[in-house]
């Protein structure tokens, strides 16, 4: 029976505003008191039934809850005749209830598009060797599974045949598709486009990335700072209180009418759901654009961010060394640069996969007597020519001779910060490369934003070389540059800087800087959803996009005064709804409950407008 | 000892979380540490001695109150 109540509570509120709309024409239309009083005494009882219940059932497990806050006026405006007041506040009661479920669900829609991207079946190869559909959750490690064009992949796994494109955007939030066959490794909650794969399942349920992604964030949304633990523990007694108060007013003045007015007004409603509002919004929009944030602790602490330390390496550049400059001495470029790329294709040295990329497609001569010089080259013989490719300590050992220009062209080449790779043919210098790790397109931008949001210092550290360093701090405008640093520096120098009363956040790749990134206000790791990323630290950009950092920023900054906002405006409609009880004529319970229910509901729209914020 | 996820509908009043956690704290056999309501995930989170108790008697608890149930998960720690 309490549950049929319950569940037409919908049903209930609709007839009640029948019920009270009938009993207005009665009274105003036809001045007939019986049916006005009929209309009002059926509405109240009728819409009080639900509230009734969930006061008993809260009392039953000894919570003062607001129900039985507004039961207890509800009954006492019905002893003391006042229909009109009874009908009104249960219908506003329960109305408002009714908005305030469909205004939350959206500000949770953000977050719950992103649970529900989570795969839910699976093609499971029997042992007979015909598939079979399974519920996700019954999948174990070692299963094959089939996955069809349109389907959702179901685990993270090995792509055993097959072929096909896999839009990975759960994943790295970018939705371009990527191509995957035999031994690709394929993620759970990405979807393939077109093809058919067998994959082979080697982490499933919680343990696949994207069920950590989910996990992280839906932790993140309920996590509470220390000032909604106060709020929690301060509402656990405001209640309670409340209906003292009443009881004392009542006991003291023997005025029902104040007494019930007063229960009607105290109920906590926009305090305490003002903040959790602000907090699933902010951390939604965050989820949506790639950004995922650990919580309301972790949005407080980065909006108060002024210090920003990067690591460089892979940060603030690719992390992929390019070609950057170049000088060539020969007349037979083309043969030169053949020779160098047969070379270069027997090595895997990462100086030499940038020059191989440089020089493109060649047809590659056949290399003998190829002779490694440790820390500066190699030595070949290429069509009969003696090739060194190397650093100037190679070029010095092969004896040689450099020309005026090519000295010049070097010091400016190692001014700008470049690793050097010198190739000569018969002991004359024909190529000059200067090489280095290109920075990220529009860092200098994004870091600009920053600066706008009130970050005073860009620190960058790295294990480089200071001129390299340098190079990058003066290219991009930040304020301070250490070279030739190890993890545990980096670390030692958060900590100097906090030490000096900085609130500083750490960008590093999330591998070897953990330490760093530990150690922090606030560690953020450029993940491509890797899982030490997601792990160690508190701010995840998603497929390393390093252009998210503003806009996170500013997301965190927007929900922290959007919290503000809404205590804000809580906690001065009960000041004002107090205020005027005692000091006004025309406060009653209806009015108070028609105020109390708008600023909850003006809080969650408030909150609601996070879902749309954009960095301008 | 079991660890339950369950699922409830959209929970909008913030004291209904306590409800609920009060609830589920009062059976016998449930892990009080453990119990842990989510209100934006509309969510309680609880282990519980699956040799005292079980899944239905908490989620008998919990509907009781008036909190429609979606869906549980138990898995063993």
């Amino acid at each position: 029976m309490q549950g049929f109540i319950l569940s037409k509570k919908n049903q209930i509120t609709l007839i009640s505003a029948i019920l009270i709309a009938t009993g207005f024409v009665s009274i105003f239309a036809f001045s007939n008191e019986d049916v006005f009083n009929l209309a009002f005494i059926t509405a109240s009882i009728l819409g009080l039934l639900p509230i009734a219940i969930q006061a008993y059932q809260a009392l039953r497990v000894k919570v003062v809850s607001i129900d039985v806050l507004v039961t207890v006026a509800v009954i006492g405006a019905f002893l003391i005749k006042n229909y009109e007041e009874s009908a009104i506040v249960t219908f506003l009661f329960l109305f408002g209830a009714l908005l305030e479920q469909r205004t939350l669900n959206k500000t949770r829609s953000a977050i719950r598009e992103l649970t529900e991207m989570a795969p839910e079946k699976a093609l499971k190869q029997m042992p007979g060797g015909e598939y079979e559909e399974i519920d996700v959750d019954d999948v174990e490690e070692g299963d094959i599974l089939l996955v069809k064009t349109g389907a959702k992949i179901p685990v993270d796994g090995l792509v055993l045949t097959g072929e096909g494109y896999v839009n990975e955007a759960s994943i790295t939030g970018e939705s371009v598709p990527v191509n995957k066959k035999k031994d690709s490794k394929v993620f759970a909650g990405t979807i393939l486009e077109n093809g058919t794969l067998q994959i082979l399942a080697e982490r499933v349920g919680e343990d696949t990335t994207f069920g950590k992604i989910i996990e992280l964030v839906e932790e993140a949304q309920d996590s509470k700072s220390a000032a909604e633990r106060f709020i929690d523990r301060f509402s656990r007694y405001y209640t309670p209180a409340v209906l003292l108060l009443s009881i004392l007013v009542w006991l003291l003045s023997r005025d029902i009418e104040l007494a019930i007015t007063i229960l009607v007004l105290g109920c906590p409603g926009a305090l305490v759901i003002g903040v959790p509002v602000s907090n699933v919004a902010g951390i939604g929009n965050g989820a949506r654009k790639g950004v995922l944030l650990k919580g309301s602790e972790v949005i407080h602490a980065f909006s108060k961010v002024d210090t920003m330390v990067f690591d460089k390496t892979g940060t603030l550049t690719i992390g992929n060394p390019e070609v950057a400059e170049i000088e060539v001495y020969a007349d037979n470029a083309g043969e030169v640069f053949a020779y160098l790329a047969s070379i270069e294709n027997e090595s895997d040295h990462p100086l030499a996969r940038a020059v191989l990329e440089y020089i493109g497609d060649v047809d590659f001569y056949t290399v003998e007597n190829t002779h490694v010089v440790k820390g500066s080259g190699i030595v070949a013989y290429v069509k009969g020519h003696r090739v060194a490719v190397g650093n100037l300590a190679l070029m010095e050992r092969e004896k040689v001779h450099l020309s005026e220009k090519a000295r010049s062209d070097i010091l400016r080449f190692e001014e700008k910060g470049n690793s050097l790779v010198l190739t000569a043919v018969d002991g004359e210098l024909k190529i000059l490369m200067g090489i280095r790790d290109r920075i990220r397109p529009g860092v200098k931008k994004d870091l600009q934003r920053l600066k706008k949001l009130g970050v005073k210092n860009l620190v960058v550290l790295s294990g480089d070389n200071q001129g390299t360093v340098d190079t990058v701090a003066s290219e991009l405008g930040l304020t301070e540059a250490h070279g030739n640093m190890l993890p545990e520096g980096k670390a030692a120098y958060i900590k100097e800087l906090q030490s000096r009363g900085r609130v500083v956040a750490f960008v590093g790749d999330g591998v070897n800087d953990s330490p760093s990134i530990a150690l922090a206000d606030i560690g953020i790791a450029m993940g491509g959803g890797t899982d030490v990323a997601i792990e160690t630290s508190d701010l995840v950009l998603m497929n390393s996009d390093f252009s998210r950092l503003p806009h996170a920023l500013g997301l965190a900054k927007a929900t922290v005064k959007n919290m503000r906002q809404n205590i804000f405006i809580a906690v001065g409609v009960v000041l004002f709804l107090m205020v005027s009880v005692f000091f006004s004529e025309w406060m009653n319970m209806s009015i108070g409950m028609l105020v109390h229910e708008a600023s909850i509901l003006v809080v969650i729209l408030n909150g609601m407008r996070l879902l749309s914020y954009r960095l301008r | 000892m079991q660890k339950a996820t369950i699922q409830l509908e959209t929970l909008t009043c913030p004291s209904c979380l306590q409800k609920i956690d009060k609830a589920v704290k009062a059976l016998e056999g449930v892990d009080k540490e453990s119990v842990e309501v989510l209100f934006n995930s509309s969510k309680v989170k609880v282990n519980y001695d699956e040799e005292k108790t079980s899944i239905e008697e908490i989620e008998k608890a919990i509907t009781a109150l008036g909190y429609e149930v979606l869906k549980s998960r138990v898995k063993a720690l």
